[in-house]
């Protein structure tokens, strides 16, 4: 496995998602969920969580790898404090989110899947998150950025550095 | 009852009834590719994935799958409209644009449902030019090989790794065009808890899933002059061989095939039924100590090494359950390397054990570490009943035109006790012909115990032996064995004894057989067959073979004496489930 997850470390964590898990009522239909609830707690999913989340929820790991995979919306590498979700549904492919993505990756100096040096920024680019009325739209963690154009691009940016006080 | 027409035919189909099953009442054949029915086992692959069977229904605009759209009141079906024949060979011709063409080398060249389809339909040309796939071949074990760029995404395997045999190895991973079956995180095969039954390569379509061929390692050891080179056939092959060179399913054809391994020119031709004999002695024996010592029970059969490798990483708390016993292919390759290396003064290491089994997990059991005796495994080199048949074909053996002979003696006589062993439910059958006698001293008359026979999943019957009444459970198919598992570890399973066998149908139908292509009919003549030539066996109980007797008057003393644990007997580790 290419990532070493440790657990010592994530204790707490694991205790609060295991909670989550406890309280789901029919656990082989979870899987989403509970990975959900796994990644936000964690950032992301390395192989060991899914593998932990398959075991606790009694499914193949397989399986549990196979939604991992196959949702844009999950990630197994290490993310940034803010990962920048770009969505590229139709609506927003329309109205001209390509040059949103492109300015975000020009100016944190980043490829799409990609995080920055400081440990601050994931660029990544999902499928439609189901918010088409405000197209084009940004995700930033959990705060939606609607009707985004490429000359807001810096302002976003200098918002999330803000927050965390950089 | 519902009333449909199909291409002009007015007909009553039951509720329930698919579009495809209704077709074949008016002796229509619709194309299928993904799908695959074996009722009998409860196996259903319905993923509608291929669009190869598609049809008209009068008043739906889309065609529609008949593999999985069910009949409706008065629907009106036409199968063989140019826009349904149109739509199909489009299907077929997508499948085949991004196909890797090495039809000629392939594994698969001439079994290949892909290439059957392709010529069914007559497609000359492919109008459609895919960008090919390019990923790793996992040749990880022993026994498959997995190349996903044959893969067409049918969903067999993954129906029978996850539903059937509840092993959920196999899954599609990644999306859209990236999207492969495999296991988890991409391990490779080895690094899972596959058991390798080989299910997943007896229902793949083409050649995305086939054996490992060790074919060559035997050739090898047969022109190498310094080596006496042994070989054992198990019950299963006896059966389903024929198969390959056009003979009928069912048909018995075990004195050809020691003439064709005579041809092959193999030193020694033994059987895997004296070893199927000899491990009835030790397990009859551990059975009847467990119940008489107030030892653990159920005891389970161990026979089955993808059964072994499953509960060893699905139940590992319950690894005191199974028997001891190595399996008949192990249990006589260990006495080939160690009596009658001995008898023939031979040194160990100049001889080499070939198996030929009807089963891949045959295959990563025989290299298993602890099946070894001083750094010498019990048996060398495992071929399918498949390679067998190729390494004939290469031979120029005409195998239906071959007189039929004698194994050769000393590891070659053998008891209809032990030809069941190659169907579901002949293990148990075996044991209790001879723990019967064991426990009552008494002739057993009546040796057939059809309540243990059948095919259903799972099956259970009270045999009465003397005063005691043994509880006796069948599973066969990985997801059965499961729920007496589960059964067992939750404290509510009323069993003596189980037997227990990974393939549906047991090894009749393992995954080193002659391709079915989905037609139970085959599975149930090679059964029947069994059981016929069991019939026509003079000696039917496992403890009247001589040269077993003999065997343990010379060389192994008493069954679970000291010297028979040493070599006939195994353990297991318990493993990680992923």
């Amino acid at each position: 496995m290419s990532e070493v997850f440790e657990f010592d470390k994530a204790t707490e964590k694991l205790k609060l998602l295991d909670a989550f898990i406890e309280t789901q009522p029919a656990k082989d239909e979870a899987v989403i969920s509970v990975l959900h609830k796994a990644q936000s707690l964690f950032g992301y999913l390395p192989a060991e969580l899914q593998l932990h989340v398959a075991r606790k929820l009694d499914v193949p790991a397989a399986k549990v790898y196979g939604v991992v995979s196959f949702y844009s919306f999950f990630s197994q590498e290490k993310r940034g404090d803010f990962t920048v979700n770009i969505c590229m549904g139709t609506a927003c492919f329309v109205k001209g989110i390509d040059k949103v993505i492109a300015e975000f990756s020009n100016q944190l100096g980043i490829k799409n899947k990609e995080t920055t040096a400081d440990g601050l920024f994931t660029l990544n680019d999902v499928r439609c998150i189901g918010a088409c009325g405000l197209a084009p739209v940004v995700m930033i963690n959990d705060k939606v950025y609607g009707h985004v154009k490429a000359e807001d691009v810096g302002q976003i940016i200098m918002d999330c550095k803000e927050q965390k006080g950089v | 009852m519902l009333n449909i027409t199909i291409n002009g035919k007015a007909i009553q189909v039951p509720k329930g009834t698919t579009i495809l099953q209704a077709s074949r009442e008016v002796n229509l054949k619709i194309p299928t590719l993904c799908h695959l029915n074996l009722k009998e086992f409860g196996i259903i692959n319905q993923s509608a994935s291929c669009r190869v069977c598609m049809v008209e229904v009068e008043g739906r605009a889309a065609l529609v799958p008949s593999c999985s759209e069910l009949c409706t009141e008065g629907m009106v079906i036409r199968t063989d409209t140019k826009r349904a024949i149109i739509a199909r060979r489009t299907a077929v011709e997508l499948l085949l644009s991004n196909h890797p063409f090495e039809c000629l080398t392939c594994a698969k060249n001439l079994e290949c449902d892909l290439q059957a389809l392709a010529q069914e339909l007559g497609i000359r040309e492919i109008h459609y030019t895919g960008e090919k796939m390019n990923y790793p071949i996992d040749d990880s074990s022993y026994s498959l090989i997995k190349d996903p760029n044959k893969c067409i995404m049918c969903r067999r395997c993954e129906t029978m790794c996850n539903v059937v045999q509840t092993c959920g190895i196999l899954s599609a991973v990644n999306r859209g065009f990236d999207v492969i079956v495999g296991p988890a995180f991409h391990l490779d095969m080895v690094d899972t808890s596959c058991t390798f039954c080989g299910q997943c390569v007896a229902v793949c379509p083409t050649g995305a899933l086939t054996e490992m061929n060790h074919t060559a390692k035997v050739w090898q050891a047969l022109n190498n002059p310094k080596k006496h080179v042994v070989v054992q056939v198990a019950p299963a092959v006896r059966v389903a061989i024929g198969e390959m060179f056009d003979m009928d399913p069912g048909t018995i054809t075990t004195g050809k095939l020691v003439s064709a391994l005579r041809a092959l020119d193999f030193d020694a031709i033994f059987d895997t039924d004296f070893g199927a004999d000899l491990t009835i002695m030790e397990e009859a024996s551990e059975l009847i100590h467990r119940i008489q010592n107030g030892g653990r029970l159920p005891m389970l059969t161990s026979c089955c090494p993808a059964w072994v490798k499953f509960f060893e990483h699905q139940f590992p708390d319950l690894l005191d359950i199974p028997s001891t016993c190595k399996s008949p292919q192990i249990m006589l390759g260990s006495m080939i390397k160690t009596y009658y290396a001995e008898k023939i003064k031979k040194d160990p290491n100049d001889i080499v054990v070939v198996s030929v089994m009807p089963c891949l997990a045959k295959k990563a059991e025989a290299a298993r570490p602890e099946l070894t005796k001083d750094d010498n495994s019990d048996v060398d080199i495992v071929i399918t009943t498949r390679e067998l048949v190729q390494m004939l074909k290469i031979a120029g053996i005409d195998f239906a035109g071959l007189p039929n002979s004698d194994f050769d003696q000393l590891l070659g006589q053998s008891t209809g006790a032990s030809v069941i062993f190659g169907t579901t439910g002949g293990v148990i059958e075996a044991a209790v012909r001879t723990a019967y006698e064991w426990i009552t001293n008494e002739t057993l008359e009546k040796v057939d115990f059809v309540q243990l026979r059948g095919l259903e999943g799972i099956r259970s019957a009270t045999v009465n032996i003397g005063d005691m009444n043994l509880r006796i459970g069948i599973a066969h198919g990985l997801g059965n064995a499961r729920k007496l598992l589960n059964d067992i570890r939750d404290g509510i399973s009323q069993f003596d004894a189980i037997e227990i066998m990974a393939c549906p149908g047991g090894c009749i139908g393992g995954g080193g057989q002659p391709y079915h292509h989905g037609d139970m009919e085959i599975i149930k003549k090679r059964q029947l067959a069994i059981y016929q030539e069991d019939q026509g066996k003079v000696l039917r109980k496992s403890h009247e073979n001589p040269y077993i007797k003999q065997i343990y008057d010379e060389f192994l003393g008493e069954p679970n004496s000291h010297k028979a644990h040493e070599l006939l007997h195994t353990h297991y580790v318990s493993k990680e489930r992923i």
